[in-house]
């Protein structure tokens, strides 16, 4: 068998979560990991320790403490200013063989992905992609992820009980984050960070940061699918007097009619609305998971035999064209009613 | 100078819609379920064969799976790549990403001269994307996921891509060889030609190693080269939901539904 480069014997007791950060607030996914990783660690009663890998990153320390992380840990050097797949993988490599934790949690963000993928054959281990959801084993000291397959209607349980570090990814919005609080300690340790130009292959040529859509915590989404052929217009309408967001399917992101950034679902972002409208949604099983959380769940849909409709409270058979102009009409009628 | 080789890594993959999970047994049920490439890997194709139509090279595409497999390839072959490998032996079944990255690997160290290795940005069933940075690190390339554009300069030796990330979006370069991941939908893979589909259907070979060919440790292929285990399976739970249709024309409708809106 495949051995990792040290085994459950030789691990320290210790949960990390490896912390992105935009600009000067970490993202969401890492407070969502932190209040996940807080659970677990407390599942084993284990430390857990907040991972910022940068440059200059003192200012994030506040932010990881009171988040209830009970350490930050700092990889913090001048080649690490920029994002590269290559100098964050070894940083991050050397601080595990150094301080050798049980368990590492990563966002299923681009970057980080790459990192865990890049890691996990470096340390010959394992990496539970996309969990749904994790837990400790309380007296194996080993790591349980629940993950989907085959477009989401298929749940695995996930284990490696004899490779360590045990690595798992989650996608945005899958956890809920925790409100601030008072820090259970102020500890910050930094991690000796070595690194040469020569390893960083990757150059930089141009760079352009977008405004981040995050659309994970929206208290109303309102999603289009093929059936509103691109009209997202009217949707965003809608969205903007609900004090919503705007949320779609894989197929009018495919054909460029949104955001990636909008896709909801299994292979997009698992959301967490109370209220989500569907309008032309068929209702695969890969989109019913971004959104399956949801308080009330309405659709709009000219095929009364859609799927989307089991998934549903309120079922509305007819045409997008028609009744989103009518909502929007009413929503706009009433708003005057109520400021008159 | 020697054309570019470029290798595509293609998985064939049940359809995910036929897939279903026996109650009782909790194993997958796949029969009756149809088979299609990954659809990511045939972005990762097309970009393949928009770059060798405009500059040339060669394009081999390389799967890992059981035999049926070849006739999936052969399609790719249709479409334009030149040759085709399947890693087929029953000892490489049950791998997870640590294997399937590193038997991947020993079929690009076994062709040897390959630049630029293109994958699907993550598979339909797997879903998991981990197979691109997984690959580079046992060929210790450099890599670059999720581009949407690929350019390669063959007199300075490197790659340049763009790749969108968090709304905005970077340009990359990293030197040849090198591993990329192809974002989804990046282009509209094309139809087979014609005109090689008899070439590619009869007249040519898809080479078949196996794990001896690959000359693989037995160590690092299939279950054991693999750290995870399933534990168990079950179809993913759905919430009860009202099902109530609501019934009038568009207006009706709309007033109910603002009613319901605003009582949440």
């Amino acid at each position: 068998m495949v051995a990792s480069l040290f085994d459950p014997s030789e691990e320290n007791k210790a949960i990390w979560v490896l912390l992105e950060s935009a600009g000067v607030e970490l993202t969401d996914v890492s407070f969502e990991l932190l209040a996940k990783g807080r659970e677990l660690a407390d599942e084993v009663d284990w430390p857990l320790a907040g991972v910022l890998i940068g440059d200059r990153l003192e200012h994030l320390n506040s932010q990881v403490l009171s988040h209830q992380a009970d350490e930050v840990l700092l990889l913090e050097h001048p080649l690490l200013e920029a994002f590269t797949v290559d100098a964050y993988t070894q940083a991050l490599y050397a601080a595990i063989m150094e301080r050798i934790p049980s368990v590492i949690l990563f966002g299923a963000t681009p970057n980080s992905r790459d990192i865990a993928g890049r890691l996990a054959v470096r340390l010959r281990t394992g990496l539970n992609a996309d969990c749904i959801d994790l837990r400790m084993d309380k007296d194996r000291g080993v790591l349980i992820s629940d993950v989907t397959g085959f477009g989401g209607g298929v749940v695995a349980l996930l284990e490696m009980p004899d490779h360590r570090p045990q690595l798992a990814t989650v996608r945005p919005g899958v956890f809920h984050s925790l409100e601030a609080s008072a820090p259970r300690s102020d500890k910050v340790r930094r991690a000796k960070v070595e690194l040469d130009q020569s390893v960083i292959r990757t150059r930089i040529i141009e760079q352009v940061k977008g405004e981040g859509v995050s659309i994970g915590q929206a208290p109303v989404l309102v999603c289009g699918g093929r059936g509103i052929s691109g009209n997202f217009e009217m949707l965003t309408e809608l969205a903007e007097l609900l004090g919503g967001d705007v949320g779609a399917t894989r197929p009018p992101v495919d054909e460029g009619y949104i955001e990636r950034e909008r896709q909801v679902g299994q292979t997009g972002v698992i959301c967490h609305p109370e209220i989500a409208i569907n309008c032309g949604i068929s209702g695969a099983f890969h989109f019913v998971v971004g959104i399956q959380d949801a308080e009330i769940i309405i659709s709009i849909n000219s095929d009364p035999n859609a799927p989307i409709f089991e998934f549903s409270d309120y079922c509305v058979v007819g045409d997008v064209e028609q009744i989103l102009p009518a909502l929007i009409q009413s929503l706009k009628e009433e708003r005057v009613v109520t400021h008159a | 100078m020697p054309d570019l080789h470029m290798a595509v890594c293609m998985k064939v993959v049940p359809k995910p819609e036929e897939i279903r999970v026996d109650p009782e047994t909790r194993t997958l049920l796949r029969e009756g379920a149809r088979s299609e490439i990954n659809p990511p890997d045939m972005n990762a194709l097309e970009m393949a064969l928009s770059i060798k139509d405009e500059a040339g090279g060669r394009i081999s595409l390389i799967s890992m799976g059981p035999p049926f497999v070849e006739e999936y390839l052969r399609v790719g072959l249709a479409m334009g790549a030149d040759d085709a490998y399947l890693l087929t032996d029953r000892a490489f079944a049950g791998a997870d990403t640590l294997a399937t990255t590193y038997t991947l690997a020993q079929c690009l160290h076994k062709i040897g001269d390959v630049e630029v290795v293109l994958l699907g940005e993550e598979s339909s069933d797997g879903a998991t994307g981990q197979v691109p940075p997984g690959l580079a690190e046992w060929m210790d390339y450099p890599l670059i996921t999720l581009l949407r554009s690929l350019e390669i300069d063959k007199e300075q030796n490197v790659l340049r891509g763009r790749r969108n990330v968090d709304g905005g979006y970077e340009i990359l370069e990293v030197p040849l060889p090198a591993v990329i991941s192809v974002a989804t939908a990046a282009n509209e893979p094309r139809f087979m030609d014609f005109e090689r589909k008899g070439w590619a259907f009869e007249d040519t070979q898809v080479t078949m190693w196996d794990a001896q060919d690959l000359s693989a440790e037995s160590q690092f292929i299939g279950i054991p080269g693999s750290p995870t285990i399933v534990t168990g399976l079950e179809q993913a739970a759905s919430q009860e939901r009202k099902n109530i249709f609501l019934d009038g024309g568009a207006s009706e409708i709309a007033d109910q539904l603002v009613k319901i809106l605003r009582s949440n």
